[in-house]
């Protein structure tokens, strides 16, 4: 069905109907919880997002942030926390104004938007950054259709509350077909100031960790403490932790829906037999979620803002800076609580999906906390059962077997990369045997009794754009030390003064990520949506966006059809932060002789 | 430290562990309002949620009027279940001539150089070079035993990047009422070797009971197989005298807030420093065992007890000064860390 904007209600940024909770002042419209939903709500006052049209102003600035009944201190787009929606329209050509009333240096990047280099906000690459008390104008036509989001490129901002969503309906008819839709912006909040989590995290790599093995819970039993004495003596052996799935955790966050806390319960309303489009984005720093909502399966209609083939699921995976739209049909006149569980399971987002607002389901508890695997230690190819049998009579077996042998094994071993990998103090782990996870559904999801999604069942509606075959492998690294809290690509930190990954323009290449580590990376390539190597050749999901899992390795086909310099990192801003960032450059530019 | 592996092996051989993973499972299932559900709900309808345009999509699309293939993507997935997928990897190359050509840094053009450099000398040294400290007051203690109640405590402190950094390191004792019986301040600059060690040099100044000293340091400290926390140093005073420590502790989680420590130093002496009291070889050694309580990972009160004693000459040394060579005492402390 096609949606049609009435652009005078776009800009009715003041008729918010919504039931406020006492928590409105900061909710841009379309966030403000009982939200009937965004265009296209028969019968339901039109919610309608913030900011649209060809000329948008966006001002950055200090406000505070109230959740659970606390006040912070946030950096903010128009005073909202997240910051307006904005809603576009593919072929449109749209000018930015974005003012830095910082005492900083600030900036914004359109995530998974192809805009021209310099336009994509990254200061020190794309451009010199907004000067405090200044306004930038990007400027740039909208090529394409879907959920993607925007947020601070400057310092650590974007953990501070510098983020929003961006919705672009397409030109043509959307193939897919909805009633109703609802953004849903995840995102993690702490009162600490984010310089504050890097020390603590450079202190104590564990930090945040209050899930770790004890020696009560041990003797306890019990789900999270299921691991074998020999292979705690292994792990113990490596001077890692299974148990470190997320740096920050629920031990200072508090997981938002679109900017509330659990308590505040962000509701969405629905009439029962509609289909529902729900727009996952994942705005968290250092949260990756797990998302589910309990009764209810979900068709996944989209990523990265990309249409894939409708797939449906119990539940799904998303990394930060990824994006989702599932469609949902809700057909009874019920509640159903939206639970993004944190990848480490120390806490949750909540909201509830309704017919009428003040309705409630149950929250479910938060799962036991899961445990890293052989797999996700890089030993994955080594163990040949198949790919999802990676449960816990999988681990079991590996007991047995597995972890006499590990002892002597050399987990640093140099021989299995390329010289142009730096193994020093950064790198603390090689993988031994990566194997292709894309059919997995993710840390602690193998074996949760349903449907979770993995990348293999992700397929582009459209064929894909450039068939012609990759003409040579660029092998990236990701490594780190988990102790002193560093993270890299290839052992090398951006700050040492790396060489960029360099492109010539329009040859097709495939990247394969490899991760050494034992923790879960969305890597993301700025300007570009690569392919990710998933068995459906010719129509693999294409995406800006993809996790990594631990011990894993993904393979994305790249056409380098954007010239300009282009950030590529990690998207937990943490470790971004800490280093593991990189240019890619594509040259020649436009207007150079070819 | 066999004393230490030994409390370790113990801790790790408790009950067949393994047994309690169909209960996790099963707890898992029942927990799970998606119980039941299984695999078949992928084959719904493939195209369920999308309504398939009657005519393909638009004139930007080079391969509209393709027909899409009818398999949902989990059916595809089967298909291709076991094999290797795809196009197989071209082989690692380097970046053509022309991936070469062109100005080093695009935005230059645009902006210019001179707007560029210091935001490019900005973001560099935000993915990366961050400089951070700490100061960790490892045990802050009142000591109970036969004798006079005292006190002691061990700091240490660092500021710097991944690399290279400030090290300090504080440890004294004394009895209540006195001034410091021994007391020693090292300043050492730190270096990282590999990624749990760290090779540090410096000096060391030691005030208290007897001549002061001033040694030369060179040591390493880090992270040991096993999650021990290591330290071994060598000491070269002013005056010649060649001593060694090394230093052990480890952190058993009881619960994620109750931690019990034990930890073990020896001291070792090249020869007798007789003004000093110490003896050739094994000079002291001693145990402690500390059970804290975090509050928050910062803050942690604890009681333990240390049994601590001189061996060879040292021993002879203090029983000469009519003390004990050696003795228990009880101890009630705070671990810090900021």
């Amino acid at each position: 069905m096609t949606q049609t904007i009435d652009r005078r209600s776009l800009l009715r940024a003041g008729a918010v109907g919504a039931a406020g909770l006492g928590f409105s002042s900061l909710f841009p419209a379309w966030a403000q919880s009982g939200s009937a939903g965004l265009a296209g709500s028969p019968g339901l006052a039109p919610q309608m997002p913030t900011l649209s049209g060809e000329n948008i102003h966006l001002k950055i600035a200090n406000t505070p942030f109230t959740v659970g009944g606390r006040t912070g201190h946030a950096v903010t787009m128009n005073g909202l926390l997240p910051a307006p929606l904005i809603r576009l329209r593919e072929g449109q050509n749209v000018r930015l104004h974005v003012e830095n009333t910082l005492d900083e240096d600030s900036s914004i990047h359109w995530h998974g938007l192809i805009v021209p280099f310099q336009m994509d906000g990254v200061p020190g690459v794309s451009f010199p950054g907004i000067k405090p008390h200044t306004t930038f104008v990007y400027e740039f036509p909208l090529l394409q259709s879907g959920t993607y989001w925007y947020h601070s490129h400057s310092g650590l901002q974007e953990q501070q509350g510098h983020y929003g969503p961006i919705v672009i309906d397409p030109t043509e008819p959307d193939p897919v077909a909805y009633d109703r839709e609802h953004v849903i912006v995840l995102s993690d909040w702490t009162f600490l100031h984010p310089h504050q989590l890097v020390t603590k995290l450079k202190s104590e790599g564990g930090y945040f960790n209050r899930q770790r093995q004890t020696l009560f819970g041990m003797l306890r039993g019990g789900p999270e403490e299921s691991m074998s004495a020999s292979d705690r003596a292994m792990w113990g052996k490596m001077r890692m932790d299974p148990t470190d799935i997320a740096d920050v955790t629920a031990a200072t966050y508090t997981y938002l829906v679109n900017g509330h806390g659990p308590q505040e319960n962000w509701t969405g309303l629905f009439r029962s037999g509609e289909r529902v489009r729900l727009r996952f984005i994942n705005a968290a720093t250092m949260t990756i979620f797990n998302i589910r909502i309990p009764g209810l399966p979900m068709t996944v209609v989209s990523a990265d803002g990309l249409n894939v083939r409708p797939v449906t699921v119990d539940e799904f995976q998303i990394g930060n800076a990824e994006t989702y739209d599932v469609i949902i049909q809700p057909t009874e006149d019920k509640a159903f609580t939206l639970v993004a569980e944190s990848i480490d399971r120390s806490g949750m987002a909540r909201a509830t999906l309704a017919p009428r607002m003040g309705m409630t389901a149950p929250v479910p508890p938060l799962r036991p906390r899961p445990t890293l695997t052989m797999r996700d230690m890089g030993m994955g190819s080594m163990d040949h059962s198949s790919i999802a049998g990676m449960d816990h009579g999988a681990m079991a077996g590996m007991d047995h077997g597995g972890s006499h042998s590990m002892g002597s094994m050399n987990m640093r071993d140099k021989s299995l990369v390329p010289d142009s990998v730096k193994v020093g103090v950064g790198v603390d782990v090689i993988a031994m045997s990566p194997a292709d996870r894309t059919g997995d559904p993710g840390v602690g999801l193998e074996d949760v009794g349903h449907k979770v999604l993995t990348y293999r069942d992700l397929m582009s509606l459209t064929p894909n754009p450039d068939t012609r075959p990759p003409q040579r492998t660029i092998e990236v690294h990701l490594t780190g030390n988990m102790e002193r809290f560093m993270w890299s690509f290839d052992g090398e930190k951006f700050s040492e003064g790396v060489e960029p990954i360099r492109f010539e323009r329009n040859e097709r290449a495939r990247v394969v990520l490899i991760n050494d580590t034992m923790m879960t990376h969305p890597i993301h390539l700025h300007g570009h949506f690569f392919e990710v190597v998933n068995g459906h050749t010719g129509s693999y999901p294409r995406k800006h966006t993809v996790n990594v899992l631990p011990g894993g390795k993904v393979s994305l086909d790249l056409t380098a059809d954007a010239p300009g310099d282009w950030a590529f990192h990690c998207h937990l801003l943490l470790h971004m932060h800490a280093g593991m960032f990189r240019v890619v450059t594509i040259r020649p530019l436009e207007g150079d002789a070819a | 430290m066999k004393y230490l592996l030994s409390l370790l092996l113990a801790a790790a051989a408790t009950p067949a562990l393994g047994q309690h993973n169909h209960a996790a499972a099963e707890q898992l299932v029942t927990a799970d309002p998606h119980a039941g559900h299984q695999m078949d709900e992928e084959a719904d309808d493939p195209h369920a949620g999308h309504d398939m345009p009657q005519s393909p999509s638009g004139p930007s699309d080079p391969h509209a009027g393709h027909q899409m293939p009818s398999t949902s993507a989990t059916d595809a997935h089967r298909a291709h279940a076991g094999h290797e997928p795809g196009i197989p990897d071209p082989p690692v190359a380097p970046p053509s001539a022309a991936a070469l050509r062109g100005p080093d840094h695009a935005a230059d053009a645009i902006f210019g150089a001179q707007a560029m450099a210091p935001a490019r000398e900005t973001v560099r040294k935000e993915h990366g070079d961050i400089k951070s400290g700490m100061i960790l007051i490892d045990q802050l203690e009142a000591v109970m035993g036969k004798g006079k109640d005292g006190y002691a405590w061990e700091a240490q402190g660092w500021y710097g990047g991944d690399i290279d950094r400030l090290w300090f390191k504080t440890e004294g004792e004394s009895s209540f009422g006195e001034s410091p019986e021994h007391a020693e301040v090292q300043a050492l600059w730190s270096r990282a070797l590999d990624p749990w060690w760290n090779l540090q040099a410096g000096i060391r100044q030691d005030f208290g009971a007897g001549p002061d000293r001033t040694y030369a340091v060179v040591g390493v400290q880090g992270l040991a197989p096993y999650w021990f926390e290591m330290g071994g140093a060598l000491f070269l005073s002013d005056k010649g005298d060649f001593t060694a420590r090394i230093e052990a502790e480890y952190d058993q989680r009881l619960t994620q807030k109750l931690i019990l420590q034990p930890a073990a130093e020896l001291n070792f002496s090249a020869q007798d420093v007789p003004e000093l009291g110490i003896g050739s070889g094994l000079s002291t050694a001693e145990l402690g065992l500390r059970l804290r309580y975090q509050f928050v990972p910062e803050f942690a009160p604890y009681v333990g007890v240390r049994y601590e004693r001189a061996f060879g000459d040292t021993a002879d040394f203090r029983r000469a000064r009519d003390e004990k060579a050696g003795g228990w005492n009880f101890l009630i402390g705070i671990r810090s860390w900021f």
